[in-house]
């Protein structure tokens, strides 16, 4: 995962976002830097993201709700989806005072967020249809939820039935024939057929799905353990 | 804390009723107290300094002050040379005493407030040569952080105030200014060069832990310590915030995993573990928390009765309780039972056995438990911006609390199910998917998503990419049959044998020194 990836290229800029908030962490004067950031985060030439400046950012709006910029909350709640498996929507939400999470928008992304936790998929994808004109403008947002569910589909399966990816990842049909097609060029996934049931997808072995790979380290022992006998041996 | 806070300037209220009580009497025992206690700071003893800070102040309090608070600083500058650190020092702890024994007014938390940035503004800006306790240290940062808090929850409650209470809300806007506690705290960070030091100290090129944070050459461990200890109490002002992330990130270079010098003081100790534990609780590292949270309670369960006469002892006391009550909760999301020792163990069952029974089942009642046990144990969150004077007065001293408690118990439904599949997969190598819906009486795709819920809830991916497990059990499917993996509880020869070979060892070498006649 490439989190808190570098903020910007662009050499005219002499501070990453990054480094303005390892300086400036209780600084409302960047407050519009950070804002512009968060554009360029769902913008679509960059891409970027950042959970510490959108945290910043988000802790700055809790010091003066009187700045805080409905829209900017809302992508930055969207990037906070796009970067699941971990926590950061809710890290966001715990900053966010109620009132402004009772509005509508927010309302249907704390839904959608709850679908993701609960692996419903199904109900997600149907939600995130409704939706598409809050969700479709953020680029990456497809590719990022279908990594997450790949992840978790690995965690869990060994080999998964083709529906089940199918409804995971919303992809049907040819899509679906090109998507897999990619998947064993590239990820280490097979295709397994058998006849008279749905087809399989056997997915890359981790310790996860594979459990006997897990290296044993219940029978190891920490060096400064084995250290206190040490001077009875010499 | 009190919840009467009158508008009041003269603290003589709180004294005797006697009419020719005079404020500015300073007895003979504080005029030695103030003398000794300056001289020995001057003469850089550390060790009478402590002594007089923690033994000889409480007892002067319990003595004569019980009600009433210390002598003005006024009053006792004429004994201490009128030295201006050592009168900011004096009324730094003159507001702690006072904060917990009476109820501070209005005005005394803003003339804290200044005292504090005078005190912190000579240690960051001044050249200070003094060495005090770490005792005294930590409680400057833990007390500090404390009034912040404090003074949040009071000005966030402005239903009952008075003309004149508000008035001076008004006038002192910047007073606990969120933005000015963080920065005390994060200069204190940086200036001290604290980050550096510990990582000069793990590549050994220079002492800190060994010396407990004092400097034994010329310089002073004020500002250095300091240091480090704002980087506990930052932890805590996130926590309170609700900003775990960050938080976390601001103790991030004090490595808990080996003996440290927040160790030293047990309120430093428990503050940090405490909010360490709690954070990552509200992250979901079930595993940390469990780790830290098993590790202090065995602690404090060994060494408590070194604490009983401490001023401090009900306070250790009362976190002890909470983190019993957190850990119940980490232990129900997250069953690693063999995690915890087993004195812990038996205490907790104690404390919390059937509450953690009830916390298994998945209807209302345990809702309630997560709801209860999570309110008694939480830290006193606080809303940082600055209240609306002019509107309808309202008190909005609970929002915080309330948003932080929702949020948890979203968390709690939508691991709700969990116990449950738990408690069947034990009992199954093999089982397929059709079979377990029907016994949990739910259709396929449910348990489909259950499934995956709980790979979800129970590994993080850290930020370097890795996956942290923190699985109480393992399994995996295969098309439509779910594999379980059974955990053998495997046991640790190994320490077992070393702590062994050390206690023979041990006998051994008595047995040498033994002479017979």
């Amino acid at each position: 995962m490439a989190r808190d990836r570098e903020a910007s290229q662009s050499p005219q800029q002499q501070y990453t976002v990054e480094q303005l908030v390892a300086v400036n962490p209780y600084n409302p004067d960047i407050l519009s830097d950070l804002e512009n950031y968060v554009n360029e985060q769902v913008s679509v030439t960059n891409q970027t993201y950042s959970l510490d400046a959108n945290l910043c950012l988000l802790r700055l709006y809790q010091f003066e709700p009187e700045h805080m910029n409905i829209q900017i909350v809302a992508w930055i709640l969207i990037k906070a989806l796009m970067a699941m498996p971990a926590p950061d929507f809710s890290l966001c939400l715990f900053l966010i005072p109620e009132q402004v999470q009772m509005e509508e928008q927010f309302k249907t992304l704390i839904v959608l967020s709850h679908y993701l936790e609960t692996a419903r998929f199904r109900q997600f994808w149907d939600e995130a249809a409704k939706n598409r004109s809050t969700l479709e403008v953020i680029p990456g947002f497809e590719q990022a939820i279908q990594a997450y569910a790949i992840h978790i589909l690995s965690l869990t399966y060994h080999k998964v039935p083709r529906p089940v990816l199918a409804e995971a990842i919303n992809l049907e049909g040819p899509s679906l024939d090109k998507f897999l097609e990619y998947q064993v060029a590239n990820c280490g996934w097979a295709l397994e057929n058998s006849t008279g049931r749905s087809p399989l997808i056997v997915l890359p072995r981790n310790e996860f799905n594979h459990p006997e790979l897990k290296k044993n380290t219940e029978d190891s022992m920490p060096l400064d353990h084995v250290a206190g006998i040490f001077p009875i041996l010499g | 804390m009190a919840s009467a806070y009158d508008y009041d300037d003269s603290s003589a209220r709180h004294a005797p009723s006697d009419a020719s009580y005079d404020p500015t009497f300073v007895p003979d025992s504080v005029k030695t107290f103030v003398a000794h206690l300056y001289r020995h700071i001057r003469d850089k003893n550390v060790f009478e300094t402590h002594q007089m800070y923690e033994g000889g102040f409480h007892r002067l309090s319990d003595r004569m002050f019980r009600e009433s608070p210390w002598p003005p600083v006024e009053a006792i500058a004429p004994y201490v040379d009128n030295d201006h650190v050592f009168c900011l020092l004096y009324r730094e702890m003159w507001f702690r005493h006072l904060y917990a024994r009476l109820s501070p007014t209005g005005r005394q938390r803003v003339e804290s407030w200044d005292n504090y940035c005078s005190l912190f503004g000579v240690v960051l800006h001044g050249v200070v040569n003094m060495q005090l306790p770490n005792q005294w240290l930590w409680d400057m940062v833990d007390e500090f952080v404390y009034q912040f808090q404090s003074y949040c929850q009071y000005r966030s409650k402005l239903m009952n105030k008075t003309e004149e209470e508000l008035q001076l809300l008004r006038q002192n806007d910047q007073a606990w200014n969120v933005y000015g506690v963080l920065n005390y705290l994060q200069a204190l960070v940086e200036k001290s060069n604290i980050i550096q030091i510990l990582e000069r100290e793990k590549e050994g090129l220079e002492q800190f832990t060994a010396t407990d944070g004092y400097d034994y050459g010329d310089g002073s461990n004020v500002l250095k310590m300091l240091g480090y200890y704002s980087m506990v109490g930052l932890l805590r002002v996130h926590c309170l915030l609700g900003d775990y992330h960050t938080g976390l990130k601001c103790f991030a270079p004090i490595d808990i995993s080996q003996q440290g010098v927040y160790t030293i003081v047990i309120g430093s100790h428990i503050s940090a573990i405490y909010h360490y534990g709690f954070a990552n609780l509200m992250m979901r590292r079930y595993v940390d928390a469990i780790r830290e949270f098993n590790k202090i309670l065995l602690y404090i369960l060994k060494f408590k009765h070194y604490h009983d006469k401490s001023p401090q002892f009900d306070q250790i006391l009362k976190k002890n309780e909470q983190m019993y009550a957190l850990l119940a909760v980490c232990l129900s999301l997250c069953p690693q039972t063999k995690m915890v020792d087993e004195n812990v163990s038996t205490q907790l069952k104690e404390k919390y056995g059937d509450k953690m029974l009830r916390m298994q089942r998945y209807d209302d009642e345990a809702y309630a438990v997560y709801d209860e046990l999570f309110s008694y144990a939480c830290p006193k969150f606080i809303t940082p911006s600055a209240p609306v004077l002019d509107e309808p007065l309202t008190n909005r001293n609970q929002d915080a609390y309330r948003l932080q408690l929702k949020l948890f118990l979203l968390e709690v439904k939508q691991q709700q199910l969990l116990s449950g599949l738990r408690s069947f997969l034990k009992l199954y190598s093999t089982i397929s998917i059709g079979k377990l819906a029907t016994y949990m009486e739910v259709d396929e795709a449910t348990l489909r998503s259950l499934l995956s819920t709980y790979k979800h809830k129970m590994h993080a991916v850290d930020t370097d990419g890795s996956i942290i497990s923190n699985a109480d059990l393992n399994f995996y499917i295969n098309e439509d049959i779910i594999h379980v993996v059974e955990s053998k509880s495997e046991k640790r020869y190994g320490d077992y044998f070393l702590r062994q070979i050390l206690k023979f060892e041990d006998i051994i070498s008595t047995l040498d020194r033994v002479k017979f006649d």
